[in-house]
């Protein structure tokens, strides 16, 4: 096993490989962000208490500015830019912009990527479970209301699409 | 963050290893270590990257439970038999951080935690014995809404924010800590050390050890258990206080009584007087438990600013024991 203070790194964003050389130090969202020009990914409070950094590594979600970028080489990581398919926004997308869940928008990336987990995951069966399932994505204009509204209707077309 | 060299352990033998030289500190899920490099508040030479190591079993037997340390909490968490049969294990891991966090965070890696006294957690350096040995302590002077009510020192008055270690500490439960040819196994409840000026480690694990496992006994059985955690929203924020309680039944009457608080202590407190008064107590009379709780209050020391906590953490653990016994 060899220390090193540059490593050569695989990041599988969106399904393409990004081949970089990273000083170990350099977050996942600083990687996405400065490295590779993936800037829907927001830095908030960079320190994992507010959630705009949201993304999904391997399929779970989590957050990127406390993730070292050199630890999820090869694995797959999806982001806001992946979730469209070509011109047709995700479900998740859709319900935002018809239930106006947003107001400055930073937060909504974030929200966005944790919404579409909370629904994969079977946590939008209910406003409170909603709530609890969200409480790591904050949004400092306090849409909170809407948000829930479109994580439900998000979450009840995917459960009414799978049955 | 400063600077430091990385290297993925291929397997456990290599990780210790590499932990027998100073300035090598471990990663696993990062949601604490990653905060304490942008803050200095750990500055190593070398980071190995545990996480890829198969240490990550949640085994169910009739002897008890054995997690591996870095089983995610999300994963222990929503285990169907962890939640059956341990359910104040799994309601301290659901309770705690976010989602995303849950995901990331290791078991392991959560029981290693540090305080999160605003003094220690500050951007600019204050004086904390912990941060800085030798500088005091801020808190015993100043903001200690969220300090201890036992066994702190003038040295310091912390808190420890695992919700884990609370129920880990009713469950009797140990760890089991690995270092190059060595293995020990030490009590939850004997894992966290009161800081003193000089800067001693805040925990009994050494720099060259790992937690490798968990390890909850069966018996007595868990089944009747609840976490009941108090904190200043509803949710994603750590405990004020929180209680941990874990009963034995016969008929109305508790036979055993293991109970724990969270947010009094540099540790999860045992509430060792409490816990015999409540032998043949009726479970369904609060006043009873209640008289129960007080006996292990008595020897509360509160600070200028966490009076409150005395009567709260009281009131957490009888609703704790209510609920545990299916009353409440």
């Amino acid at each position: 096993m060899r220390f090193v203070e540059e490593v050569t790194s695989t990041l599988l964003v969106n399904g393409r490989a990004h081949q970089l050389g990273l000083e170990p130090r350099v977050t996942l969202v600083d990687a996405l962000r400065d490295r590779l020009g993936l800037t829907g990914t927001k830095k908030g409070c960079d320190r994992g208490e507010c959630g705009a950094c949201t993304v999904h590594v391997a399929g779970r979600r989590v957050l990127a500015c406390m993730t070292l970028a050199v630890m999820v080489d090869g694995e797959p990581i999806t982001t806001i830019e992946g979730m469209a398919d070509g011109n047709s926004l995700h479900p998740v997308q859709e319900a935002f912009l018809r239930r106006d869940a947003f107001q400055c928008g930073f937060c909504t990336p974030g929200q966005v990527m944790s919404a579409s987990a909370c629904i994969a995951e079977g946590h939008a069966g209910s406003a409170a479970e909603i709530k609890e399932w969200m409480s790591g994505n904050l949004c400092r204009c306090a849409a909170y209301p809407q948000i829930l509204a479109a994580v439900q209707e998000a979450g009840t077309t995917a459960a009414e699409a799978s049955r | 963050m400063r600077s430091f060299a990385y290297a993925a352990a291929p397997d456990l033998d290599a990780a210790l290893g590499a932990l027998r030289q100073p300035g090598t500190q471990v990663i696993a899920g990062g949601t604490e270590l990653v905060n304490w490099l942008k803050e200095g508040i750990a500055t190593p030479d070398r980071l190995v990257d545990i996480a890829g190591l198969p240490l990550n079993t949640i085994e169910v037997t009739d002897d008890g439970l054995r997690l591996g340390a870095l089983a995610r909490m999300s994963d222990v968490g929503a285990h169907p038999r962890v939640s059956a049969d341990y359910p104040v294990l799994a309601e301290s891991l659901l309770l705690a951080a976010s989602a995303q966090l849950r995901n990331m965070a290791t078991i392991g890696g959560n029981l290693l935690q540090r305080t999160r006294c605003p003094y220690f957690r500050a951007e600019t350096l204050l004086p904390c014995n912990q941060r800085a040995p030798g500088s005091g302590c801020a808190a015993l002077e100043g903001d200690s809404r969220s300090h201890a009510l036992f066994g702190w020192t003038p040295e310091c008055v912390a808190t420890h924010p695992s919700d884990l270690a609370v129920a880990l500490t009713a469950l009797d439960a140990d760890v089991v800590l690995r270092r190059s040819g060595g293995t020990r196994t030490l009590p939850v409840r004997e894992l966290y050390r009161q800081p003193d000026a000089h800067g001693s480690r805040p925990t009994a694990v050494d720099p060259d050890e790992l937690i490798t496992e968990i390890q909850v006994p069966a018996s007595p059985r868990a089944n009747r258990s609840h976490y009941l955690k108090v904190r200043e929203r509803t949710s994603y924020e750590f405990a004020v206080v929180s209680a941990a309680a874990v009963v034995e039944l016969d008929g109305p009457r508790i036979t055993t009584a293991r109970l724990a608080v969270g947010g009094v202590a540099h540790r999860p407190w045992r509430l060792a007087e409490a816990e015999d008064a409540l032998v043949g107590a009726p479970i369904s009379d609060p006043r009873s438990l209640r008289e129960a709780v007080a006996r292990s209050f008595t020897a509360a020391r509160p600070l200028a600013g966490n009076g409150y906590k005395v009567e709260l953490a009281q009131r957490a653990a009888v609703r704790a024991l209510l609920t545990a016994g299916g009353v409440a």
